[in-house]
């Protein structure tokens, strides 16, 4: 007796898996090396940043850490030998480089701003998609067709076009460097793909379920709240893990409209001026930083996310 | 439990006409069937009953109160999706109980009631189960409990039945109607399925082209059709027609069919050249060989008790329902009578039943306009 191997003809073969594999992980090592590569800086010293050739070998040390919360002054050797000795690792590792710490650096607050203008412009971009899908996808609007072509119209060109009108308009209305002017601008833009991705999910729900709520009872706006949006959580996930890293990574704007209070993390990082130029340590270990929350946020969705991508692609 | 009653119920999309005048009157207790073709307009009236869609004219009681504006929420109806519409995100038990949280009940009383109609519909095992894994028939089961528990004035049923396998659909529809017997709620159920609706009806209304065409008991229904549409659209396979050349006075009790007499209940009206068509359900049709009416036979389905043989009589295409033992090859000549006293009148233009001997006991009752 021998028992034959059926061959599905939809199942990949085992080559093509091994292909697919393949070329999956080369593909991710590609994409990873840059990671990598600013991650392992953000841990060398500043020399060793600089070196030729290059090290993939080092002492990891945290100086860039350190140099990236801290300003520190350089000082004559006659006042570093009358300051007391130092009471904390980082106050060594400054006083090693003949500096002493002068104060805390900006980062603090700039990756405050990036968590609020980031957080915040998502969370208006997703409630302000969640309502409009629903209307469109439920309700007679009229010239809605027109509408959602409008919507979707405003991603047709880069916002960055229309950068000097708005900056412009910014310093008029007062909104330039404000925490709130770059949540609107943020939102205006991502609000399209909310509307958009946010209808397809809420097309995908029968409206019976909602009339089941209505008929048991329930006003319309209860039955959106306790029927329709726990059906919509995967959606809303999806849509907000991708306004969160527009508004995350956005670098243009965020250079051309805020420069003090509201400053995110992204047009700050690069300035970190060092000794002679660049602090690359403390540039790597900024950028470690700042990818950390939308790592987070990514990994604890991904589930949803994935069914976001792929939405759309197989019909029950 | 109460009444419906629907008066002059029309609905429009657009320029289209989903539900033309309907009158109808469900009563207290009754299990009523809309029944038709899709797109005739049968769940369009249910949804408006419900409250799920607003009549373009019309009005609609229910237990005497006119409730044609009134939201579906303050109607007091209970619904049953085709699709069940159990919400995904919660267990069997917080689907039952979703409705009386609505009204605020006590939680303890919640509780009570939801195991108690549990019980009823024996699924009191898979209360605390996620609704995504369960089996069709359990899904329809916690559905219907969803309706009854609230025990409302009215439960409405969109083809309940219409996602479940033939087998299980069976068991369903025995189950539906022993849970009617017990709870003898007022029940309008849309279905297309002419044996779930002979099966639970106790008033059957056939809709076609936003018209009912029929409004009756199952029996009624299919003995006295009162439309060619009904006839054709009830019973499996469908009732023959046979066209009859000539016109008839009133009072004819014979027409001349393939150069051969046939018997037919006495008409009551005239009837004009080539306009009357003769009915006949096909078990009504018998083999004698020594009929003069001659037929050859085409072709037969044996389906276990009986048999449908296919005869050519003239131009004309007759089903016959006879025993499965009698014998019978294609290419055969056989002798057919009819059973005249169940034989139907149509008028061919208008579709509609003719006046006969059979309406002596009283005319095959009908409600709704046009046809």
């Amino acid at each position: 007796m021998s028992t034959s191997t059926a061959h599905s003809v939809v199942e990949p073969s085992r080559l093509t898996r091994t292909i697919a594999g393949t070329l999956v992980i080369v593909y991710a090592l590609v994409t990873m090396v840059p990671l990598a590569w600013i991650f392992l800086t953000g841990f060398k010293t500043p020399p060793d940043s600089i070196s030729y050739p290059p090290k993939v070998v080092f002492e990891p040390s945290l100086e860039g850490y350190v140099n990236l919360f801290t300003t520190r002054t350089r000082q004559t050797p006659d006042y570093m030998a009358s300051l007391p000795p130092p009471q904390t690792w980082y106050e060594e590792l400054v006083r090693s480089r003949q500096m002493v710490i002068a104060g805390p650096s900006k980062f603090g607050e700039r990756f405050l701003n990036s968590v609020i203008i980031g957080f915040g412009s998502t969370f208006l971009s997703v409630f302000l998609g969640t309502l409009a899908a629903y209307a469109f996808s439920r309700f007679r609007v009229p010239l809605a067709d027109d509408l959602l072509f409008f919507i979707l119209s405003t991603r047709m060109m880069p916002p960055i076009a229309v950068a000097i009108p708005i900056f412009l308009m910014y310093r008029t209305l007062g909104l330039s460097d404000t925490h709130l002017g770059m949540i609107i601008l943020y939102t205006a833009v991502n609000v399209s793909l909310s509307v958009w991705l946010l209808k397809g999910f809420v097309d995908e729900i029968p409206r019976e379920y909602e009339e089941a709520a209505l008929i048991d009872g329930y006003t319309r706006l209860q039955a959106f709240v306790k029927v329709v949006l726990p059906q919509m959580a995967t959606g809303i996930a999806a849509t907000a893990i991708f306004c969160l890293i527009f508004a995350w990574n956005e670098y243009a704007f965020a250079l051309l409209l805020t420069s003090g209070t509201a400053q995110t993390a992204p047009p700050f990082i690069p300035t970190i001026i060092g000794e002679g130029g660049l602090d690359w340590p403390a540039i790597g270990a900024g950028v470690t930083l700042f990818l950390l929350p939308v790592l987070v946020f990514t990994i604890l969705l991904r589930k949803h996310l994935l069914r976001g991508i792929t939405f759309g692609a197989v019909r029950k | 439990m109460a009444e419906i009653r629907v008066e002059a119920l029309r609905k429009n999309f657009g320029a289209f006409t989903a539900v033309k005048n309907s009158d109808f009157t469900v009563e207290d207790g009754e299990f009523f069937v809309m029944l038709g073709p899709s797109g005739c307009g049968k769940t369009t009236t249910l949804r408006m009953i419900a409250g799920l869609e607003l009549p373009t004219s019309g009005r609609i009681f229910l237990g005497g109160e006119d409730v044609t504006f009134n939201r579906a929420s303050h109607r007091d109806i209970a619904f049953v999706f085709q699709l069940f519409a159990l919400y995904p995100h919660m267990n069997v038990r917080r689907n039952m109980a979703f409705p009386l949280v609505c009204q605020g009940m006590p939680r303890q009383e919640i509780r009570t009631r939801v195991e108690e109609t549990a019980r009823l519909l024996r699924i009191d095992h898979i209360l605390d189960r996620p609704v995504s894994g369960l089996a069709g028939g359990d899904r329809q089961r916690v559905a219907l409990g969803r309706a009854i528990v609230r025990r409302p004035k009215a439960f409405m049923m969109d083809e309940p039945l219409g996602t479940l396998d033939s087998e299980f659909r069976d068991l369903m529809v025995r189950e539906l109607r022993e849970l009617h017997n017990s709870i003898r709620a007022t029940t309008v159920y849309v279905t297309h399925d002419q044996v779930e609706a002979m099966a639970m009806a106790d008033k059957i209304a056939v809709m076609n082209h936003g018209v009912i065409e029929q409004f009756g008991h199952p029996q009624e229904i299919y003995d006295r059709p009162a439309t060619m549409f009904v006839a054709d659209f009830i019973g499996s396979p469908p009732m023959n027609f046979l066209d009859v050349e000539g016109g008839q006075d009133a009072g004819a009790a014979k027409v001349r069919l393939c150069g051969t007499e046939v018997a037919i209940p006495e008409l009551r009206e005239q009837v004009a050249d080539g306009a009357l068509v003769l009915g006949m359900r096909p078990e009504h049709i018998r083999f004698d060989d020594g009929s003069r009416l001659r037929g050859e036979v085409v072709g037969s389905e044996y389906l276990g008790t009986t048999q449908i043989v296919t005869v050519m009589l003239g131009a004309a295409q007759l089903k016959a329902r006879i025993a499965a033992d009698l014998v019978v090859r294609d290419g055969e000549t056989v002798g057919l009578t009819f059973d005249t006293a169940r034989l139907s009148l149509f008028d061919r233009a208008s579709g509609r039943a003719l006046a006969s001997a059979r309406d002596d006991a009283g005319p095959a009752r009908r409600t709704g306009t046009g046809g």
